[in-house]
């Protein structure tokens, strides 16, 4: 049975998920991966805002292929999130939401997660053509120099995603 | 002397480049195929199907099957009876990367300089490994790696007394390292023996052998096998989600080493196992 979700998303409605679950988000996430984490990293560093409102919000580790025309994206499957660790508990603690990857996180990122009522989410890996269905909408809000790693504003229809880590800290990686 | 224009190995590798991304080899669609078969798990043999629609969807909708197209790496077998005219040899190799990348709409995945991390923006330069060989053709073979992958890689620098159990327990220590981050199901290649350097470039190269195929050694062959279902059996499945099927394939390539030695390189690959080759 899969959850439907809608981000952003409230941290009581991230609460009710366990790790196991099957869940279809639809909305609006962010992609961010590496070098657009150490750039949210150094503007937090020297007092300037973030490119977007983390608040509740999803951020997606994902950089993509590039569209064809006529194609919203291009492939667009989940990048290793563990390279996120390093930048991942202060965002956590600014307030952010959920996180969509691939693969294990780090003790700081478990802790965080707890700490914060956050949930992290896996979608599966290496189906970039597959997943790049769900997503309808796809604007580059920030670093765009960075190309692939910029951040982009995705809009998203029942993306499929599995809880790894819920918001107790269980993790379905460990089970 | 057979003379070959290196502007042939620019549009061969261009090609190439544009078609391994979109379609996998015959050999692992079948492994997939068969890996979906022997699942006993409902969330793995789910991920397994939509792996499979993964790939038609790649096909037939000219999508790459993952958004990482890779580091293009090459391997070039020179007849020793060829002589290249029209310019550099890598300086084509390259011009057929940047062109497959560019024109097949295939991610720009590398940095110009490993700490200074600037996009090249054209996905140059490749890893290009020369062999010169007898004869008179030239045999490209491309496999762009992924690096969600090849960053859980490791190379063990065993004692000659560690043997065999040596070799056994590093595969299945990288492999289980790897785990989820690796996007299993896996192709595992290994090198055993050479030294540092070769050891690893026998892993990546056994990573481009057919996954139908064992060594033409037997020990090796039931080497190969007897990893394969110790893997299977760490229960880290697809995706790392629990299952049977952690890995398609083990393949292994052997070299003759120094007598303090037994080098072991295991270079994990992802479902996503692209390669292909042809001769010119």
């Amino acid at each position: 049975m899969e959850i439907k979700l809608t981000s952003p998303i409230e941290k009581s409605r991230l609460s009710e998920l366990k790790a196991g679950d099957m869940v279809s988000i639809s909305g609006t996430i962010y992609t961010a991966r590496d070098a657009a984490h150490k750039r949210m990293e150094e503007a937090l560093s020297s007092g300037r805002e973030l490119p977007f409102d983390i608040k509740g919000n999803i951020i997606y580790y994902m950089g993509p292929s590039p569209a064809r025309e006529g194609q919203v994206i291009g492939s667009a499957g989940p990048t290793t999130a563990s390279r996120m660790d390093k930048y991942t508990p202060r965002l956590l603690d600014l307030g952010l939401g959920a996180m969509i990857g691939k693969g294990k996180r780090s003790p700081e990122v478990h802790e965080a997660i707890i700490r914060n009522g956050a949930v992290y989410f896996a979608a599966i890996g290496g189906a970039g053509a597959l997943l790049s269905k769900c997503i309808k909408a796809c604007e580059v809000i920030a670093y765009e120099d960075l190309g692939t790693e910029a951040i982009r504003k995705l809009t998203i229809e029942d993306f499929p995603c599995i809880v790894v880590i819920d918001s107790t800290g269980e993790d379905l990686y460990l089970k | 002397m057979r003379e070959i224009n290196v502007s042939e190995i620019t549009n061969k590798i261009k090609n190439m480049c544009i078609s391994v991304n979109l379609d996998l080899s015959d050999d692992m669609k079948s492994a997939l195929k068969q890996a979906e078969q022997e699942e006993s798990s409902t969330l793995g043999k789910h991920i397994l199907r939509q792996l499979d629609k993964n790939l038609e969807i790649a096909s037939s909708e000219s999508i790459p099957i993952c958004q990482d197209t890779g580091m293009a790496v090459i391997f070039l077998e020179i007849g020793q009876d060829v002589h290249l005219t029209g310019g550099s040899l890598e300086a084509a190799v390259n011009e057929g990367v940047r062109q497959g990348y560019v024109e097949g709409y295939l991610r720009k995945s590398v940095v110009d300089d490993p700490l200074i991390r600037k996009n090249t923006g054209d996905n140059t330069p490749a890893v290009i490994h020369e062999k010169i060989v007898d004869g008179d053709k030239v045999k490209i073979t491309l496999a762009p790696k992924g690096f969600g992958s090849e960053n859980m890689s490791r190379i063990f620098m065993l004692k000659p007394a560690e043997g065999i159990e040596g070799v056994k327990n590093a595969v299945l220590t990288a492999v289980k390292d790897a785990g989820p981050n690796a996007c299993p199901p896996m192709v595992v290649g290994v090198g055993i023996g050479g030294d540092f350097e070769k050891s690893a470039i026998m892993a990546k190269q056994a990573l481009t052998r057919r996954v139908d195929k064992h060594s033409d050694i037997q020990y090796v062959a039931e080497l190969e096998k007897e990893l394969k279902d110790k893997i299977n059996s760490t229960g880290i499945g697809p995706g790392g989600l629990g299952g049977d099927v952690t890995c398609l394939a083990v393949n292994i390539n052997t070299y003759p080493t120094h007598i303090a030695g037994l080098p072991v390189a295991v270079n994990i690959c992802c479902h996503v196992n692209r390669h292909i080759s042809c001769i010119v």
